[in-house]
């Protein structure tokens, strides 16, 4: 620490705002606490808008539908989110560093097949075999990115092109599909319940509280935040900008291979067609968590708040029944495009003040 | 304590840096000056690991080293403070300061408290009171920098280098900055000081060392170099010479009569410009003279619009133009020729009729189709006119000479019909024969009645080039040479001047605050600390 001996005029910063003034008390500095009234709402409108919206639509359903709030279809809602969500846990980390992962859904289905086929020779192969090899491509997209500096959109382009491939040619070009039985444990992870709550929520729930502690509590979290905030910066700073990347990257592939993993022993087989259009799916539920596609901001909360609103409006559109389920993603992709222009409407208000 | 030895850099067609010499010792504030591509950042740059050095020797704490990287510089106890601030605007002040060396629990997690409190701490001891949690780029640029300064000295620095920091600062901060700076002294660091602002030198440094076109030209203690000496060796004109130059071809007079076609008054922008004021005539060259980081780029920018001032206005030909708007300003007839003609100029993968029809393009069109045969007759016109080398209009620019690649952009803009024409540097990097071609076209240009601003290091053009030299230090305008005072002698004089107020300084170099007393014109805002600024504290944190 610093500490000086010389004269110093004291400096009074004029509007700054008084101490603890709208300040929660709490570490979580993701708001800009004190900060002037309405950047304080901006930011939370930035933070809290997709949740307020989740709240509105979920009571709106309630409201409209008696079906909406039965206890099956919140569970059903519940575990189909959670694969998602775990998706869209290891991409929030990649798109705050300002990268993207295109990978991600091809991975998934890997990460499925894998699973489904390794739960032959037990739980732990079949585990460990997916993230094994989805962390290994991760990591590869990693290096790429990191070390020899190649754009993240192709290079996940590029893996995701080749994981799918893969795919295909070890189940015979689809057309072997591999079976986990039933009553073993890995089938149990998928399918069973605990107090009420099926273990794949479980798991999401867990991974999500590890995450949250992970970005913003540990060192490695703050390195994602400068990374994406300000590369160079971050460099200068002497962070490790190259091993901040290859490690997100290598998360996100751990968690697609995680979620497609878990997705198989919930349907008993490893289905190859899965996860097409999921990376984008992952990326829609991030953002509309409120975290910045340019990276540099955004929270591990939001991206759950996402994936829950997309499925909420998917159950919707299911129990309006007479609507086409293709309507699903004329919703989801408005949704998408009004958080994007508030999010930039709100940046550039931030930036003028 | 941290010293370089026959040090060599090159790049890609120029050499940064030739055998150069430099030590920095414990307790010791050492300038490093020199203009525009002396090769002081690339020094910088290798003493804290961004570049490596081709040649030479970098001994630090007695042991040579190589420094791969900034954070191996770091860890060696050399920390930077860059001019432009570098750090992460949406992160919070404190997750700045403290970033990869955050204070921990048992747990191996963040004791945010504990961050906080140490961060509210080391900028109080720097005289800053704001809430540390709140995201850095919510603060003033001034604050910004003060916590970049907090960063570099909280670590345990034993080489603090600081490249222009007082840039963006307030003068009540460069005050604080200087009470930092001899508190580093007191504890034995090494501080390597990077300004243009003599003033600053003279307060803070102990040693000074000088360098020109990345060659060692003046090591030692500053005291015992005066200000007109330091701007001569910096320019790297000698005063005997420049006095037997005799005078200048241009009397200047002939144009007083006329109405100012481009008149710029009180243009002003935070941090950069106080209440600039130009006036043009056609037919005239109006030279901008000074320093490095004097303002006279951005003079230029905010007149054609590509820089907004806060405040200030710019009329052409007697209409008032919208100020920070660029087609605003090219519709007016400003056309500016800008510094950096790779960034900022010529697209290389185009074509010479391309980039030459670039920006007159609207006007070519009809219904959005460009009338080709009118673009020919341009474009040939110009072509030959200016006479551009090139194996035909359809030769990519990228391929022809700096030179060629300049005049294919004079071509752009004077296509454009322009009345007044701001040149920024516009020989810089082209060679001999073609630089002197340049120079002879601005003059048929101004005689057929064009108003033209001419920015120039090279004194020499800029003397010989221009009818009146309106000189700037530090944003404000301070000097204006008309007529038989336009000299290199003059000139020098003007920007080496002290400040009024300082009058120990003034008595180091007492002719040359006696020669520019009765050769400028009496402008108000004289010196380097405009009044304006000084009130403006309050809105430091919330802009």
């Amino acid at each position: 620490m610093t500490h000086t001996h010389t004269e110093r005029p004291s400096r009074a910063t004029g509007n700054g705002p008084a101490p603890g003034k709208g300040a929660s008390g709490s570490d979580n500095d993701e708001a800009p606490l004190g900060a002037s009234r309405a950047e304080l709402l901006s930011a939370l409108a930035q933070q809290h808008g997709a949740l307020v919206t989740l709240l509105l639509v979920a009571i709106g359903a309630s409201i409209g539908f008696d079906t909406f709030l039965t206890g099956d279809n919140l569970e059903n809602m519940a575990v189909s989110s959670a694969f998602l969500a775990i998706v869209a846990l290891g991409m929030t980390f990649v798109i705050i560093t300002g990268g993207i992962d295109l990978s991600v859904g091809s991975l998934f289905a890997l990460g499925g097949v894998l699973g489904a086929w390794g739960s032959q020779y037990g739980t732990l192969v079949a585990l460990l075999l997916p993230l094994a090899v989805c962390g290994l491509i991760g990591l590869v997209n990693g290096l790429l990115i990191a070390k020899a500096r190649l754009a993240p959109f192709i290079v996940t382009l590029a893996a995701m092109l080749a994981a799918r491939g893969i795919l295909l040619a070890i189940t015979d070009e689809g057309a072997n599909t591999y079976l986990v039985d039933e009553k073993s444990f890995f089938a149990g992870l998928g399918q069973e319940k605990l107090l009420g709550v099926g273990v794949p929520v479980w798991i999401t729930v867990a991974l999500f509280v590890a995450g949250a502690v992970t970005l913003r509590r540990s060192r490695f979290g703050q390195y994602v935040y400068a990374v994406g905030g300000n590369e160079d910066a971050a460099a200068l700073m002497g962070a490790p900008v190259a091993r901040t990347k290859i490690a997100v990257y290598t998360l996100s592939g751990l968690c697609a291979g995680l979620a497609g993993a878990l997705n198989a022993a919930w349907l008993v087989s490893g289905v190859t067609i899965l996860g097409t259009g999921m990376e984008l799916e992952a990326i829609a539920a991030v953002v509309i968590g409120g975290t910045l596609l340019t990276g540099g901001f955004g929270f591990i909360s939001g991206s759950l708040v996402g994936v829950l609103l997309l499925k909420v409006i998917q159950n919707v559109i299911n129990q309006i029944g007479s609507l086409d389920s293709a309507y699903q993603q004329v919703v989801s992709g408005a949704f998408l495009a009004v958080v994007v222009i508030a999010q930039t409407w709100l940046g550039r208000r931030r930036r003028m003040m | 304590m941290l010293s370089v030895t026959g040090l060599t850099k090159t790049f890609p067609g120029a050499r940064a840096l030739d055998g150069v010499d430099f030590a920095a010792l414990p307790g010791e504030v050492h300038a490093l000056i020199g203009e525009n591509g002396a090769g002081k950042s690339t020094l910088i740059k290798v003493l804290t690991g961004v570049y490596q050095p081709d040649e030479g020797e970098i001994v630090h704490d007695g042991r040579p080293v190589r420094f791969q990287t900034p954070l191996e510089a770091q860890h060696a106890g050399i920390s930077t403070i860059y001019q432009e601030v570098n750090l992460v605007p949406l992160m919070s002040v404190a997750r700045n300061l403290f970033l990869g060396r955050e204070p921990r629990n048992r747990l191996g997690l963040i004791d945010f408290r504990r961050m906080h409190g140490e961060a509210d701490e080391a900028l109080r001891s720097l005289g800053l009171r704001v809430d540390v949690k709140r995201p850095l780029r919510t603060l003033g640029v001034g604050a910004q920098q003060m916590v970049a300064l907090a960063r570099a000295v909280s670590v345990d620095a034993r080489v603090v280098v600081m490249d222009e920091p007082t840039s963006s600062l307030e003068p009540r901060e460069v005050r604080t900055l200087f009470g930092v700076i001899r508190m580093l002294k007191e504890r034995d660091i090494a501080v390597v000081y990077v300004s243009h602002r003599l003033d600053e030198l003279y307060e803070v440094c102990d040693k000074v060392t000088v360098l020109r076109d990345g060659k060692l030209v003046h090591t030692g203690p500053i005291a015992e170099l005066d200000r007109l000496r330091l701007v001569s060796l910096m320019l790297g004109r000698e005063m005997a010479e420049v006095s037997g130059e005799g005078v200048t071809k241009f009397t200047g007079d002939h144009h007083a009569g006329r109405e100012p076609v481009l008149s710029a008054s009180d243009l002003t922008v935070r941090h950069t410009l106080h209440q600039v004021s130009v006036e043009v005539r056609p037919g005239e060259v109006v030279g901008l003279g000074g320093l490095l980081g004097s303002g006279r780029s951005e003079t230029a920018k905010a007149i054609a619009g590509a820089l907004p001032p806060d405040s200030g206005t710019v009329v052409v030909a007697g209409s008032p133009v919208r100020t920070g708007s660029t087609p605003a300003a090219i519709r007016a007839g400003i056309s500016l020729l800008p510094e950096d003609r790779k960034a900022e100029g010529i697209v290389p993968g185009l074509s010479v009729r391309e980039n030459i029809a670039l920006a007159a393009l609207p006007g070519l069109s009809r219904f959005g189709l460009v009338d080709d045969a009118r673009v020919d007759k341009i474009v040939d016109t110009f072509m030959k006119r200016l006479r551009i080398k090139a194996s035909g209009p359809h030769q990519k620019v990228g391929e022809l000479s700096g030179g060629n690649q300049q005049k294919v952009l004079l071509a752009r803009w004077l296509a454009m019909q322009p009345k007044v024409l701001l040149l920024d540097e516009p020989t810089r990097g082209i060679d001999v024969g073609a630089k002197a071609e340049v120079q002879g076209l601005i003059d048929e240009l101004a005689d057929e009645g064009l108003g033209v601003l001419l920015i120039s290091s090279d004194m020499e053009e800029l003397i010989e080039g221009s009818d009146r030299v309106v000189v700037l230090k530090d944003g404000a305008v301070v000097a204006e040479l008309t007529g038989d005072d336009v000299t290199e002698d003059r000139l020098l004089h003007a920007i080496a001047a002290a400040p009024e107020s300082d009058a120990e300084l003034k008595t180091v170099a007492p002719d040359a605050a006696a020669i520019v007393a009765p050769a400028s014109q009496p402008v108000p805002v004289s010196g380097a600390v405009p009044l304006d600024r000084t009130s403006s504290g309050g809105e430091t944190d919330h802009d």
